[in-house]
């Protein structure tokens, strides 16, 4: 076992962990914090997107050992976020979901995006979506979304 | 898809880290961003007993221009090279690589040195580098030594770091102001490893890289002299017969796409 001190949302959090945990079983099992969803858990699918420091990562392929002086953002650490909070209605308006299950690891993606590339156009959206797969929507409401939201930040 | 069980240290000197190494019980792995070893675990294609974590030891994500030489610590993010870390005209190509390689998410963790010293050869820095030239620093035992680029993979997942060495940083070459550069990836989708590569760096003399082979990526000579002798076009058609000379081991189809990302990358140095 190895020690582990981070800050989760907020909150700061000390645990004893096996090495080979990852950080989305650790935020999921041991912290209860069910919104970041395991997918394809080798890096490919990006349904379990998290920030570390602020950056999006793949929590499936680091392990929670890898977070220890980190500060971890998951989906449920949003609610006072703007970009976020203009992100959640993009989606709901523009239909951006369908099934759900790889909305928590979009929605963090769609913020990197806009805050990143705020000059971002559809074909770099669709570019930075590669990392994201969704296989409801075909990514028509998704793009529309996240392009609505970009137009709004630069008004 | 959970890793097996393995034991986890977290170092905080380098010379600490290569110890760790000589007196690992079992096989040790190095681990920096972990974003190729981490989903090998998770698919259980590697079994490390003990992973030494370098992500706490200083001195190894610097990037610094000496003379003619670009120092890069091993531990550099592909995102910070994507966002424009490393200067000049090495930089910019270095820029155009980093920005295909995986996803943002990934790039965010995933460091140069670990995808050389990794030594996939779907990866991106592998041929990338090797088309540039220069140095792989290596620490051990004895101290630093250096390495070329030129003969560092020996083959799949095979480099020539010993037993006990870790892969610290890059001395690569400033190119000047009329260097061309080109990289071409053939790949389904925009991140996935490549299927095929063809790196072009024409600096003091040209560098011609066939990568994404069943081996370690290689210099394609005719394709050098070609543009030695001063083309600035490659057809696929020659690009085949070039790669074929070196006698690969390529299918029909490994054959053509190795030649097409030839071609398309001659083309992009000379766009």
């Amino acid at each position: 076992m190895t020690e582990l001190t981070l800050k989760i949302n907020g909150e700061d959090v000390t645990a004893d962990v096996e090495p080979r945990l990852s950080l989305a079983d650790f935020v999921r099992d041991h912290r209860r914090l069910t919104g970041t969803h395991l997918g394809c858990e080798h890096g490919v699918c990006g349904a379990c997107t998290v920030l570390m420091n602020g950056e999006p990562v793949r929590s499936c392929i680091t392990f929670a050992v890898a977070a220890d002086g980190t500060e971890i953002t998951t989906i449920e650490g949003f609610d006072d976020d703007d970009p976020m909070t203009m992100l959640r209605q993009a989606f709901h308006e523009n239909h951006a979901l369908q099934c759900g299950y790889c909305t928590p690891g979009m929605l963090v993606a769609a913020r990197d995006i806009v805050t990143r590339l705020p000059d971002a156009d559809e074909d770099r959206v669709r570019l930075e979506l590669a990392g994201n797969l969704c296989r409801c929507t075909g990514y028509v409401g998704i793009v529309n979304a996240i392009l609505s939201v970009i137009e709004k930040r630069q008004a | 898809m959970k890793s097996a069980k393995f034991d986890h240290q977290r170092m905080v000197t380098l010379e600490e880290a290569v110890a760790a190494l000589g007196s690992a019980d079992g096989e040790a792995r190095i681990m920096g961003g972990g974003q190729s070893l981490g989903p090998m675990m998770n698919l259980r294609l590697a079994q490390p007993d003990l992973l030494i974590d370098l992500s706490r030891v200083g001195g190894l994500d610097g990037i610094e221009v000496a003379g003619d030489t670009i120092r890069i610590g091993a531990r550099v993010t592909h995102a910070r090279i994507e966002d424009g870390a490393v200067p000049g005209v090495t930089g910019a190509y270095m820029q155009f690589v980093a920005s295909g390689i995986s996803y943002r998410s990934v790039r965010n963790r995933g460091t140069i040195g670990g995808s050389v010293a990794h030594a996939d050869p779907s990866a991106d820095w592998p041929s990338a580098l090797l088309a540039l030239g220069g140095d792989v620093v290596i620490a051990g035992q004895d101290g630093e030594r250096r390495m070329p680029l030129d003969g560092f993979q020996i083959g799949p997942f095979a480099t020539g770091l010993g037993f006990e060495e870790i892969l610290t940083g890059f001395e690569l070459p400033t190119l000047g102001e009329g260097a061309k550069c080109g990289y071409y990836k053939v790949n389904r989708k925009p991140g996935e490893f490549a299927d095929a590569i063809g790196a072009v760096v024409i600096g003091s003399a040209p560098r011609v890289v066939c990568g994404a082979t069943e081996a370690a990526p290689f210099r394609v000579v005719a394709a050098e002299e070609r543009l030695a002798a001063g083309a600035a076009e490659i057809s696929v058609a020659d690009a085949r017969d070039m790669i074929a000379a070196q006698d690969p081991g390529f299918d029909d189809y490994d054959l053509q796409i190795h030649a097409v990302a030839l071609s398309r990358a001659v083309g992009r140095a000379f766009a």
